[in-house]
């Protein structure tokens, strides 16, 4: 079986599992196996909606205690599922959760791990997986010689795909209490984004944007094209009050949107190890041999103090962010 | 208190990757070596628990005999001790976890800190399955940390905001930036670490079971194009590339 750890936010499944699901869907035909989905939580209504993406089986641990994320629980139910299920390939998305539970579920069954992959297929049966390393710098093809094989999926790569399954729902046992840690609070941040690694169009301030205060009209690009803002590591360590998890970078977020919008970024090393994974890059930059250029997809040479603006209207005119 | 602070030597973020002949690895040719970026958070914090609590920190790093010099830096800043785990650089995550274990296990460390990844392997996995191979609690990128009796509370970064863990010491906790801002080395310590012995030990067996068979150079993005023209022309054009060409909305 190729098992997908699933997750469930507003009794919706995430879209990162969707997408490791329909990953799953793919290796699961490839070698002859069946797809399985887990759900863990204190209700895992709405798992059934894993059919949709042709889970054969929709696996569900429910219990009072799972109401919070425990490291060691989930990663201990993942373990036991596997084990139970004889399953050869265990993913799950690349989230704060997924990458989380997956190398503590690895190490429990001494499984290889990938993080964070962008390719996957199966080869004589068994799973090979591309991943980013040096921050994207360059990728690496990794074979595993374990017998379970582990890796989680960076959330914008693999597509969604709808293809019905059976679905059968059958519950799995939930570990009972006294674990280790556990999630006590969330303390959300004011707005409800979402996060810049899920995101598929990205507008990014660097120092070119002077100032915090101006970061508002990339935020109004922002709501016009339907994306969330980002930075670069010289506008977050400049007290302007943005926090560190808008950073792009090898030592931020490494993101993959279908487009990427750079203003007043100059394109070191690190910013670009960071971004170059996103489909379409845009750069705008009143430097015209800024590195940046190099990258991008469409390069406007001007001030971004009158570009912005302008791209924010006519976007507002042509009525784009709505798909 | 006795903390353990495993650091990883790693390429600096400048670095043009260039693949090696074995078609599998990084040329080490011109590639200038640093400490892990995330490394040094998590030493920062151990450093400034001793500060406030007093504690025994032990710096560690698994790899070859140039790892001695992430060790002297951080005996310079304020370790109490240094251990290279010598080993034959063909681990995974899991062999480096496996071999931090076998170090670990038994000595009574009450924390231990790890970067959240390793810069260059990337795999944000190596603290998760030392906690899990140890059999104690874990906490990931961690913003902030404070300690109670035999207790941890830590801010983990997530999607859209932070969550917070609360578990049972021992923990490794993995620390991401904001979590301290870290401190310069002084000339003092600089000196004194100069006078400290890094013990050398032959790190256990543990052969990779996720390996790199072949490392590649990303694809070259194909050539872009400048927009050209005023503000507004320059706005207009890209919107139309972006809906026409890129089929981007
Ligand atoms: C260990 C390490 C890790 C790092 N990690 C990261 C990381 O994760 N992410 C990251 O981003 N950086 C990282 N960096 C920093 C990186 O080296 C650069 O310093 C940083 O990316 C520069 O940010 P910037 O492009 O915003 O600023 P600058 O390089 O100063 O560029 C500003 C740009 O804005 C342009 N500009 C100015 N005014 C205007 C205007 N009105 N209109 C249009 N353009 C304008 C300028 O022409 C210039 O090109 C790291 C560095 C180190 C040493
Ligand atoms: C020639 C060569 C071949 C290699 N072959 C492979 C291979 O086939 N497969 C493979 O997966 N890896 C291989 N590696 C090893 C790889 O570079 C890493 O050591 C390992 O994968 C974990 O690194 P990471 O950065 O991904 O760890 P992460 O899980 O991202 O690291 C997280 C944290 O764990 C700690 N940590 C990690 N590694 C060490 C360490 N060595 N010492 C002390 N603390 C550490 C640090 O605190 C770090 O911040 C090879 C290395 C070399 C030099």
């Amino acid at each position: 079986m190729i098992l997908v750890f699933c997750e469930l936010k507003d009794g919706k499944i995430r879209k990162p599992s969707t997408e490791a699901l329909s990953a799953g869907r793919r290796l699961a035909d490839a070698s002859g196996q069946p797809l399985g989905a887990l759900f863990a939580g204190a209700s895992c209504a709405g798992a059934a909606e894993a059919a949709k993406y042709g889970a054969d089986v929709i696996l569900t641990a429910e219990g009072a205690t799972l109401g919070s994320y425990s490291s060691d629980a989930y990663a201990q139910l993942v373990a036991d599922a596997v084990k139970a299920k004889g399953a050869t390939v265990l993913l799950a998305g690349a989230t704060a959760m997924g990458k989380d539970v997956a190398p503590r579920a690895a190490a429990r069954m001494g499984a290889g791990y990938a993080s964070d992959v962008t390719g996957l297929s199966m080869v004589e049966g068994k799973l090979q997986a591309v991943r980013p390393v040096y921050a994207g710098k360059a990728f690496a093809t990794i074979t595993f010689t374990s017998a379970v094989q582990v890796a989680s999926t960076r959330p914008n790569v693999f597509p969604v795909v709808e293809k019905a399954g059976p679905g059968a729902v059958e519950s799995v046992p939930a570990p009972a209490g006294d674990f280790k840690s556990v999630v006590k609070e969330i303390l959300a941040k004011a707005g409800g984004k979402v996060d810049l690694t899920e995101a598929n169009v990205i507008i990014s301030g660097g120092r070119g944007m002077k100032n915090g205060d101006n970061f508002k009209i990339l935020e109004e690009l922002a709501d016009a094209l339907g994306g969330v803002v980002g930075a670069s590591r010289a506008a977050v360590d400049a007290d302007w009050g943005l926090p560190h998890s808008m950073q792009v970078g090898q030592t931020g977020k490494v993101v993959s949107p279908t487009l990427y919008i750079a203003c007043g970024i100059s394109g070191a090393i690190q910013h670009l190890a960071g971004m170059s994974g996103s489909k379409f890059i845009v750069a705008i930059n009143k430097d015209p041999e800024a590195p940046i250029f190099k990258v991008a997809s469409y390069g406007i040479v001007g001030d971004l103090f009158d570009v912005v603006p302008e791209l924010t209207k006519a976007a507002k005119a042509m009525g784009v962010g709505k798909g | 208190m006795k903390i353990l602070v495993a650091l990883k030597q790693v390429p600096d973020t400048e670095t043009k990757i260039k693949v090696a002949a074995d078609g599998r690895s990084l040329d080490p040719a011109d590639v200038k070596w640093i400490t892990g970026p995330y490394d040094e958070y998590a030493l920062e914090e151990a450093i400034r628990i001793k500060e406030a609590k007093g504690a025994d920190v032990v710096a560690l790093s698994v790899g070859g005999d140039s790892a001695k010099e992430v060790l002297r830096n951080a005996l310079a800043l304020g370790a109490d001790s240094a251990v290279l785990l010598k080993g034959d650089g063909q681990g995974d995550a899991f062999a480096v976890a496996q071999m931090i274990a076998a170090f670990a296990q038994g000595k009574g460390f009450d924390l231990i800190f790890c970067g959240n990844k390793g810069i260059g392997g990337d795999n944000a996995a190596m603290g998760p399955m030392l906690a899990e191979l140890m059999g104690i609690a874990q906490a990931n990128v961690i913003v902030k940390l404070e300690l109670g009796q035999g207790t941890f509370r830590a801010e983990r970064e997530i999607e859209g905001g932070s969550e917070v863990v609360e578990g049972a010491l021992p923990a490794v906790i993995t620390a991401q930036k904001g979590l301290n801002e870290p401190r310069y080395a002084s000339l003092k310590g600089i000196m004194a670490a100069k006078k400290k012995t890094i013990e050398e030990l032959d790190a256990t067996s543990a052969p990779a079971v996720a390996v790199v068979s072949s490392l590649a150079l990303p694809p070259e993005r194909p050539a872009g194009r400048l927009l050209a023209g005023e503000p507004a022309a320059q706005a207009q054009a890209l919107l139309q590339a972006l809906k026409d060409e890129a089929k981007v909305f």
